[in-house]
């Protein structure tokens, strides 16, 4: 395999094992390490007296009562675990579907009809991708206020009888934020596969009698299929585990989503439940995870 | 009248639907997207220069009330400024950490195919998918029950922020090496080059572009990161800006938060800006044909 036999001087066999180690050690370190601590957590014991967490980090000593406890809660009704994870999943099904909705023809406009604004439209879409989310729920948080803007006009255009208060505890809010702050995750990866589907394609189907609609539904749409599920997975992965849109838009407990029982149990120092929960949602989203990476991974050598 | 509405309804949508025109349909849908994303935040950053107290009413323009002037501007208030400094130390001890070890790490993974630089490639995927929440929970815990001696605080956040960015650095080289393949550095190690040399005077000028851009998306993404560096501050003297702005955004509600906003995403702006510059040059450099651009030895950046 190695070309450059034969003359000169070759690598020796440590030379790129040495490159890779210190970041090696720093996923060891911080990532590896951490989930099992987790683990050590979630299946360990309690202080009997003072409720605070005692991991064992011997798997064998490993109890999963606690644990059990936890996944327990989430299949009875009328738990408060098992509401928030419904309405978690309400929640994200709905924002993705959102986040498709826009995001699709947004891709497909800068892929085939910006022409020689493409550059221009891209860096606008591509802006609040790098934005800071914070920024962008803060930004918000100001219009949405009683007195904000949003309310002024919608009241001027006859829209609303009177304010309306947006910012206590209602779940249209959360939806809405959630698809403001990850529909630019979907464009993204929508956008790059549209743009690569070749024009002739399209021609041909024109050329063979098949209207706009007919060319999109049949040819468009199914090469564009592996995108939009790359593009589900981005934006649902990390709105599983979103608790901040929640707290700045609603903060109550009937909007409550599975990341706000996740920190909410860590600060009252229900330390265990957290790390169950956390686990919980890994085993929940561990398939579409590697569904994901071996989706994008398989892109990747065709791209090659 | 209703009759009027629904024909000036029906030309409107004639006139977005007509089928021989350009797309109108998708040219509004655009547009308004456009206008939904951005100006909310361009509104945020004009109550930045509101001359008064109000984040909803604008009162006239001042320039500096709520950067420098005002008591709790963000140059005087103690907690904004703190915020800020946080910030701007954290992003950049996480740039010098995750920038280089991330790029090695990407260089290495790509030359040297094995089983255990798989398996070392997977974790790392696997750290850039998990969701935010799961890795700040998991070095919570590492932090606050087995590496006590670190302990929760500055260092904590920079350790566990640098493992979480490695995956920028490796992902944007690793995508960089694609076009550039091994034959610089073959010729170079065949003229008589150490393995070292080879790196230092080819691959590294070559990958110049890729380490500028991972300068530049690592900093503008840790300045903005919110649930590693929340979960992993201690009190008000590891707050970082996006933690303030969570933390008091519905509850002291005065445009000196507006003006540390501001800062800070003009601080990514440029730097988002610097990697894109970085990556669209080295792409038209390709396309002239790297071969002629890259001569060993010259460092490529500069060009």
């Amino acid at each position: 395999m190695r070309s450059g036999s034969g003359r000169g001087s070759f690598r020796p066999t440590w030379f790129w094992p040495t490159f890779a180690a210190p970041a090696t050690f720093w996923l060891l370190a911080f990532f590896v390490v951490p989930f099992f601590v987790i683990m050590a957590i979630a299946f360990g014991g309690l202080d009997p007296v003072f409720l605070t967490p005692e991991p064992r980090y011997n798997p064998l000593d490993w109890q999963f009562g606690s644990f059990a406890d936890v996944v327990s809660q989430l299949f009875s009704r009328e738990s408060i675990y098992q509401q928030t994870f419904i309405r978690t999943l309400a929640y994200v099904t709905l924002a993705t579907i959102g986040c498709l909705l826009i995001g699709y023809p947004v891709a497909y406009f800068i892929a085939r009809h910006a022409a020689r604004f493409k550059t221009a439209f891209l860096v606008a879409f591509i802006a609040p991708f790098w934005m800071s989310y914070m920024m962008r729920m803060f930004a918000w948080v100001n219009l949405l206020q009683e007195e904000g803007y949003v309310n002024r006009i919608l009241v001027n255009l006859g829209l609303l009888p009177s304010p309306r208060l947006w910012l206590q505890g209602r779940p249209s809010t959360v939806i809405f934020g959630l698809i403001y702050g990850y529909v630019p995750f979907m464009i993204l990866p929508l956008y790059a596969m549209l743009d690569r589907i070749d024009r002739s394609t399209l021609e041909a189907a024109r050329d063979l009698g098949a209207g706009q609609i007919q060319t999109f539904r049949r040819i468009t749409l199914p090469l564009s299929r592996q995108a939009i599920f790359a593009g589900c997975m981005i934006v649902t992965l990390p709105m599983f585990g979103d608790y901040y849109t929640q707290t700045l838009l609603a903060s109550t407990r009937g909007t409550a989503m599975f990341g706000n029982l996740i920190v909410s149990s860590l600060e009252s120092s229900l330390v265990n439940a957290g790390a169950a929960l956390v686990l919980v949602m890994i085993a929940l989203l561990i398939i579409p995870m590697v569904f994901y990476l071996r989706s994008t991974s398989r892109a990747r050598e065709l791209a090659g | 009248m209703p009759a009027r509405g629904a024909t000036t309804a029906r030309r409107l949508l004639g006139w977005l639907m007509n089928p021989w025109a350009k797309a109108r349909f998708l040219w509004v849908i655009a547009l308004a997207y456009m206008l939904w994303t951005l100006l909310p935040v361009a509104i945020a950053v004009g109550f930045s220069f509101n001359a008064g107290k109000s984040q909803t009413a604008w009162q006239g323009f001042s320039v500096s009330r709520w950067y420098l002037d005002d008591v709790s501007s963000v140059w005087q208030d103690d907690s904004l400024r703190t915020a800020l400094i946080q910030s701007l130390k954290l992003s950049t001890l996480t740039v010098l950490i995750a920038v280089p070890i991330g790029v090695a790490f990407g260089l290495a993974i790509d030359r040297w195919r094995g089983r255990v630089s798989r398996s070392a490639n997977m974790v790392m995927l696997f750290s850039f998918i998990t969701p935010e929440i799961a890795v700040a929970v998991a070095l919570f815990l590492y932090f606050s029950q087995l590496a006590t001696v670190i302990g929760l605080g500055l260092k904590a956040q920079v350790l566990g922020l640098s493992m979480y960015e490695i995956a920028y650095p490796v992902i944007i080289v690793q995508a960089r090496l694609l076009s550039i393949g091994k034959e610089y550095e073959e010729a170079a190690m065949d003229l008589g080059a150490s393995p070292m040399q080879a790196l230092r005077r080819v691959l590294l000028p070559l990958l110049m572009p890729a380490i500028v851009a991972s300068v530049g998306i690592v900093f503008a993404t840790s300045i903005d990161n919110f649930v590693i560096s929340q979960r992993l501050s201690i009190g008000a003297s590891t707050q970082t800006v996006p933690i303030l702005i969570y933390s008091t955004a519905r509850t002291a509600p005065l445009p000196s938060l507006n003006a540390l906003a501001t800062i800070t995403l003009f601080a990514s702006t440029i730097m988002i800006a610097v990697a894109g510059l970085a990556l669209r040059s080295a792409s038209r450099r390709d396309r002239g044909g790297a071969a002629a651009t890259a001569k060993i030895g010259l460092p490529v950046a500069g060009g």
